[in-house]
């Protein structure tokens, strides 16, 4: 029973990374329809933010070690944000009157572009990410042991996201931003600029990213350029999973994308565990493309 | 119609423009020209980092010494990146353009594998300086190897668990993409329940995964009383981390994959209480390894770990081989390398098996107060 609960906390944990991660997706998607490859890249960039950061903000600032790692959060947060704003930018604005298959091999070949760049830049060898925070036990039986660090992702997790639903639901941005999900030319006819929209969806996906890829790293501290392919695939499967464009979607699908793969490695062999993510995305496709929250949407003819 | 030409003459050139640069260089006739393809960068960079210093340590010796056979040596040197597909590619490159006569590689029994066929098919020898899995010289018989195979030490490992720490139920943790880590694992599971112990359960990951908390999580629930890792050190060290922090405080026992300093970089005061064998220790007392510990120490200013020792010694055991070759022929060389015998090398006495393995000594580290401990030598 207490193995039982030991995995939750596990998949929990490493579902509610993926959410982050999937907001990310499901955020660029909802407003541009078209699926930002190079997010996965984006939070690669926030984990070296972090290790590179971390030493300079504890010599500085020498705060509490909390205090220290929320300000590491921070800098990768911004730093990350600054870079998604970028891409849009450059790679993807001069695009956007072109058909949404050129705007995704771009994403691509800008995931290429970090990925082999992050070799150059940060180095191709596995990095040791600094401890942030001494990790104690909170909860520390014979069988069950839950620890800061899972609890502290966890709780990041949901207060970020809650934020991100305040931002979306209760301000006047977000609400532009959801009027330019809907259609963006009528948005723009009632004078909301849609340039301002598009850049602040991208600085706010890639700042989840960066967070997220500041609490990935402190509990799994060994980082490479390479890191962000295989995180940046199951946030995608996530996203689709809850149904892409949907906020509540992409949080779910990132929880049950954890504890489904936490199972699977747990109970069966993680020799399946990428196959069974990745039989989810095709039966979820099969079944019901447009994922678990999300509405049944007729193409118009 | 120009579009055809296009078409048709674009291969040409391709097809001309390959053959002008597989020509290659030629190598001076001074020149003894000696490859090696070492995993520089990418997951397990200490590997290749450490034997590539140990084989330009041997190159240097020995030019130093007037060379071999009158000539100097001249060492090319390829980075495999950690990955197989990479290895084949750097031999490819080593045999075809730069003419070598011999290689020096790899660390890693999946990149020696993927390696050792294209050696055998050229009649150029290579000689692995750690590759532990068995399969790896049983390629042909150009493959050579100056370390111990896995049986051994799986068999090594088996007795060490059982009669020095005296623990009978063990849980297996092996990375399964991993030609080293699946023989290391099968070896010590068949050696371990000869001598009465038993296996509770075994969990699997791949290279590159960092989220080990479910296998692990399952493993405890076995209640094993120690843990093996047949991996290399950075999954290993987070493992034994991420153990630790599942209050799993039993000893955790490794092979020659967990030997480098990034293993307590990584893991910190996690590594405590485990153990793993390896090739050599720096702290053996013999004069020809304090001499090595030295010259290694004043030229890089670290310490030499397994690695470098084994890279000198693969390095030196294939000059030994030319000279009395007395020829750089394939065939010759490989003859010579075949009939070696107590070669006294930094990894203790080798001799080469008519398997084409070396028969040698093991070490067994144990790691305390963050620190490497010289803990046994088990002779073969």
């Amino acid at each position: 029973m207490n193995e039982l609960l030991q995995q939750v906390i596990n998949g929990i944990s490493l579902g509610s990374i993926y959410a982050l991660i999937a907001l990310g997706y499901t955020m660029i998607y909802g407003i541009l329809r078209f699926i930002n490859f190079a997010h996965g890249d984006v939070f690669m960039v926030g984990a070296f933010v972090g290790y590179y950061f971390a030493p300079i903000i504890s010599k500085f600032f020498g705060g509490s070690p909390f205090a220290n790692g929320l300000l590491v959060m921070a800098a990768a947060m911004i730093i990350c944000a600054v870079l998604g704003v970028t891409i849009e930018k450059f790679a993807y604005k001069p695009l956007r009157s072109r058909p949404k298959l050129t705007v995704l091999i771009t994403a691509i070949g800008m995931s290429l572009f970090l990925e082999f760049g992050g070799q150059l830049v940060f180095g191709p060898d596995p990095k040791l990410f600094p401890a942030l925070m001494p990790s104690s036990a909170i909860v520390n039986t014979e069988n069950l042991v839950i620890s800061t660090n899972s609890l502290i992702v966890i709780i990041t997790a949901f207060v970020l996201m809650i934020l991100l639903r305040t931002i979306v639901y209760r301000t006047k941005i977000g609400a532009a931003m959801r009027a330019v999900s809907y259609n963006h030319y009528a948005a723009s006819l009632m004078g909301i600029n849609i340039n301002t929209v598009i850049s602040f969806v991208f600085a706010l996906g890639s700042s989840l990213a960066g967070a997220a890829a500041v609490l990935y790293s402190s509990v799994y501290p060994s980082i490479n350029p390479l890191m962000g392919i295989f995180p940046g695939l199951k946030a995608f499967i996530a996203a689709v999973l809850g149904g892409i464009g949907n906020l509540y979607g992409a949080a779910i699908g990132g929880l049950i994308i954890g504890l489904v793969e936490t199972f699977v490695t747990g109970y069966i062999s993680s020799t399946y565990r990428d196959a069974i993510s990745f039989s989810i995305l095709i039966l979820i496709l099969l079944i019901k493309p447009s994922g678990i929250m999300g509405k049944f949407e007729a193409e118009k003819v | 119609m120009r579009h055809l030409t296009t078409i048709l003459l674009f291969p040409i050139i391709l097809i001309l423009g390959l053959g002008i640069l597989s020509c290659g260089q030629k190598t001076p006739e001074n020149e003894i020209s000696i490859g090696e393809y070492s995993s520089l960068t990418g997951t397990t960079a200490t590997f290749g980092q450490s034997t590539h210093r140990g084989i330009l340590m041997a190159v240097n010796e020995i030019n130093n010494a007037g060379g071999v056979l009158g000539k100097k040596i001249k060492l090319q040197t390829e980075d495999d990146q950690s990955k197989p597909e990479e290895a084949a590619m750097a031999v490819t490159k080593l045999i075809s353009r730069d003419g070598v006569k011999a290689i020096i590689g790899e660390a890693a029994s999946s990149r020696s594998l993927a390696a050792a066929p294209i050696c055998q098919a050229n009649h150029i020898p290579m000689i692995s300086n750690a590759s532990t899995n068995p399969e790896v010289t049983q390629k042909g018989d150009y493959i050579f190897r100056v370390c111990f195979i896995d049986p051994f030490q799986g068999e090594i490992l088996a007795k060490f668990i059982y009669n020095s720490l005296k623990l009978k139920r063990v849980a297996i943790l092996k990375d399964v993409k991993n030609d080293y880590s699946i023989g290391l694992a099968k070896f010590f599971e068949e050696s371990f329940k000869k001598l009465g112990g038993e296996v509770v359960d075994s969990r699997a990951f791949s290279e590159g995964d960092t989220d080990f908390k479910a296998q692990l999580t399952a493993l405890k629930a076995a209640n094993p009383e120690a843990i093996l890792v047949p991996g290399y050190y950075t999954e290993a060290a987070l493992i034994v981390k991420e153990g630790r922090e599942l209050n799993m405080n039993m000893p955790f026992v490794g092979g020659d994959g967990w030997d480098s300093e990034k293993l307590i970089e990584v893991g910190g005061a996690a590594m405590n209480n485990t153990y793993f064998c390896t090739h050599y220790s720096a702290y053996d007392p013999n004069p020809i390894v304090q001499n090595f510990v030295m010259q290694y120490k004043k030229t890089y200013k670290v310490a030499p770990d397994a690695l470098a020792a084994l890279g000198y010694d693969a390095a030196m055991l294939l000059f030994d081989a030319i000279k009395r070759a007395g020829s750089t022929d394939g065939d010759k060389i490989r003859q010579a390398l075949a009939t070696t015998k107590d070669f006294p090398g930094v990894t203790g006495s080798i001799t080469i098996d008519p398997e084409r393995n070396a028969r040698k000594p093991i070490v067994v580290l144990e790691i305390a107060d963050g620190k490497m401990k010289f803990k046994e030598t088990i002779q073969p």
